[in-house]
């Protein structure tokens, strides 16, 4: 069957992590990794699964493999890199998905919104954070059962989990979850919490979803919708699990989540991480299905 | 005592006590005290949401009035004393920061679980650059040992911290712990690096341990006037200072007017004693951080549970500081396991 060809731009353990799980993709192939250190582990690991690397950055990939072969590219790198990345990707015509805080592109949370993003074509699309990725789909299911007014959500991940980017900028994280709340949950108002734990053994990362209705909740229908959604995020991540709730009070809906990851490269309690990947991979995916389906 | 050194007292009722209050104080309330310590010589208060600036949430309670509007309210009126706010980064934000600033605060603390000092710089880094007092805050520092400590206060130190403190949130410490930690602080920190001490009566240590501070060379200690604050309070304030003054310590604060703050304007203020009840001996006893007291309490009335049995269900988990979200979760494993067994 044929596959699209996909670049992965960044070396690190967010961008090994997607590798593996690229390589077991049926839609897309990995093709080529990109960093800035020849050195670096993850290069030598991408070598050894048969993919292509450069240590010249996003030109280097380019001036070697030239245009038209890539057409999607998955950028781990740095929010500040990623502005030249995608611009250069872009111009070439290559499809971005960006791990990165730098959110140039809409945010995308696959279950909830990506459908949207395949119907504009949009080229890039940011992958917002790992809190996010993990309850932002609790938050649209509870909205679009009934009006939320308020949602917050508390993120607690293992203290190994939690890398030099997310520390050096802890804000940036609640801003963005904050503001995706509201944006592709559809809460009127969002908040953020991020917790690290530095717990031995790592804890499996933790995820509480409270939302404030308008109304009293409608407590079957919102059920149905939370147990839907979890089923359609677990077809990408299958340790997304419901751990307590729904819980109704007042007009309260609280609903308690753990995420464990598939370990293809970073350990299963990064939940946190995992998530990332594998909805990055599931956006990929689909980018690819409906490219491969109108080149027919 | 061979406490010569200069050190400041920094009172907590207004901040650490909001969470006995459920983040209810009214307005009025909270500037007449404010002035009444201010007029008593206190020379630092704490005003924000007990969970510090941006706290106001589902999971740790909404206060009766903003952070901005509690600040703006009480700034104003300080004729000697500096207000203070509270900041976990990870909750509240730099803009939250600059809006405190913006209100009159003259010091910001900025707290972080006693491991995790590095998620602190963005915040630290800009309080210094805003010119006001700015101070690192170890929370659960039980939790690590002073090695460990020492680097994470480093750390902070590197960021811009001009104090440390070493926070026993969850009343949890001896006085052995606590020199521990203050003296090898005050030994490999810089001279101009001030050290500071919160305790928790949990244990009725708060005094003893705030002395065990002090004469390690800690020179910023915490208490609350009639002790308000989380589980069985913060150190007595009014009692450490009669106590420092029977020592004959210099700490430029007059003893009678705190008194008479703590049991005219402290006490009739609470909804319930603080004390040292059974829960709030289990956080001291296993070490859990002392803001969960109350919503373990309501967790159990909820769902017919011991309070005591969830929070050492809490500290078996290693839970932080900010994971007020895990008490109902706990609860409901409890039912689970419950209902399961019988």
């Amino acid at each position: 069957m044929t596959k699209l060809d996909a670049a992965i731009i960044g070396s690190g353990n967010i961008a090994t992590d997607l590798m593996y799980k690229l390589l077991r993709s049926e839609w897309i192939t990995p093709r080529f990794m990109v960093g800035i250190d020849s050195g670096s582990e993850g290069l030598a690991r991408a070598r050894s699964q048969g993919l292509s690397t450069t240590a010249g950055g996003v030109d280097g990939m380019l001036a070697e493999f030239g245009a038209g072969k890539i057409q999607i590219a998955f950028d781990a790198t740095s929010a500040y890199a990623h502005a030249e990345n995608s611009r250069k990707l872009i111009e070439r015509g290559v499809r971005v998905i960006d791990l990165t805080p730098a959110a140039i592109g809409p945010y995308c949370v696959p279950p909830v919104n990506l459908d949207a993003h395949l119907d504009s074509q949009a080229m890039n699309v940011n992958m917002v954070t790992c809190g996010g990725q993990a309850t932002i789909p609790i938050v649209a299911a509870v909205s679009r059962v009934q009006p939320v007014s308020y949602a917050e959500i508390v993120a607690t991940v293992a203290s190994r989990s939690a890398g030099p980017g997310t520390r050096d900028n802890i804000d940036e994280f609640t801003r963005t979850t904050a503001g995706a709340i509201e944006r592709v949950g559809g809460a009127k108002r969002g908040k953020a919490i991020i917790i690290l734990n530095p717990a031995e053994p790592p804890l499996i990362m933790r995820d509480t979803i409270h939302c404030l209705v308008e109304g009293t909740p409608d407590t079957v229908a919102i059920t149905a919708s939370i147990t839907a959604m979890i089923q359609e995020v677990q077809r990408y991540v299958p340790g997304y699990r419901l751990k307590n709730g729904p819980v109704f009070e007042g007009q309260r809906v609280s609903t308690y989540l753990e995420v464990e990851g598939l370990g293809d490269y970073l350990p299963k309690y990064s939940g946190n991480l995992d998530i990332m990947t594998a909805a990055a991979r599931r956006t990929g995916e689909l980018m690819a299905k409906q490219m491969l389906a109108s080149s027919r | 005592m061979t406490t010569h050194h200069r050190f400041e007292l920094h009172e907590m009722s207004l901040r650490d006590g909001m969470h006995p209050k459920r983040h209810q104080i009214p307005l009025d309330r909270m500037v007449a005290i404010a002035v009444a310590l201010d007029e008593a010589g206190v020379p630092l208060i704490e005003v924000t949401h007990g969970d510090g600036l941006g706290g106001a949430s589902i999971n740790y309670g909404f206060p009766a009035h903003t952070d901005e509007q509690y600040l703006r309210a009480v700034c104003s009126r300080m004729q000697r004393a500096r207000i203070s706010a509270l900041l976990l980064p990870g909750i509240g934000t730099v803009d939250d920061l600059r809006m405190a600033v913006d209100c009159g605060v003259k010091c910001v603390r900025v707290a972080t679980h006693c491991t995790e000092a590095d998620v602190s710089r963005q915040h630290i880094g800009l309080a210094r650059k805003l010119g006001i007092d700015t101070v690192g805050f170890l929370m659960m520092a039980h939790r690590a040992p002073p090695e460990f400590l020492l680097q994470q206060a480093l750390l902070m130190e590197s960021y811009g911290a001009t104090t440390v403190y070493i926070t026993d949130s969850a009343g949890y410490m001896l006085p052995a712990d606590v020199t521990a930690r203050v003296g090898l602080l005050r030994e490999r920190l810089s001279a101009d690096t001030g050290i500071g001490f919160h305790g928790h009566h949990n244990l009725a240590l708060g005094v003893a341990n705030s002395l065990a501070a002090l004469e390690a060379g800690a020179n910023r200690i915490d208490g609350s006037c009639a002790g308000l604050g989380a589980g069985a309070g913060n150190t007595p304030l009014e009692v450490l200072v009669a106590v420092l003054t029977r020592m004959g310590v210099d700490h430029g604060i007059d003893l009678y007017k705190l008194m008479d703050v703590a049991e005219d304007l402290v006490v009739p203020m609470m909804d319930t004693p603080v004390r040292i009840d059974r829960d709030a001996l289990i956080l001291g006893y296993a070490g859990v951080y002392s803001s969960f007291l109350l919503f373990a309490q309501r967790a159990a009335a909820k769902y017919d549970l011991s309070s005591r049995d969830i929070l050492v269900e809490l500290g078996r988990r290693n839970t932080v500081g900010g994971q007020e979200d895990m008490i109902e979760d706990v609860a409901l494993d409890m039912c689970k396991s419950r209902g399961a067994g019988s």
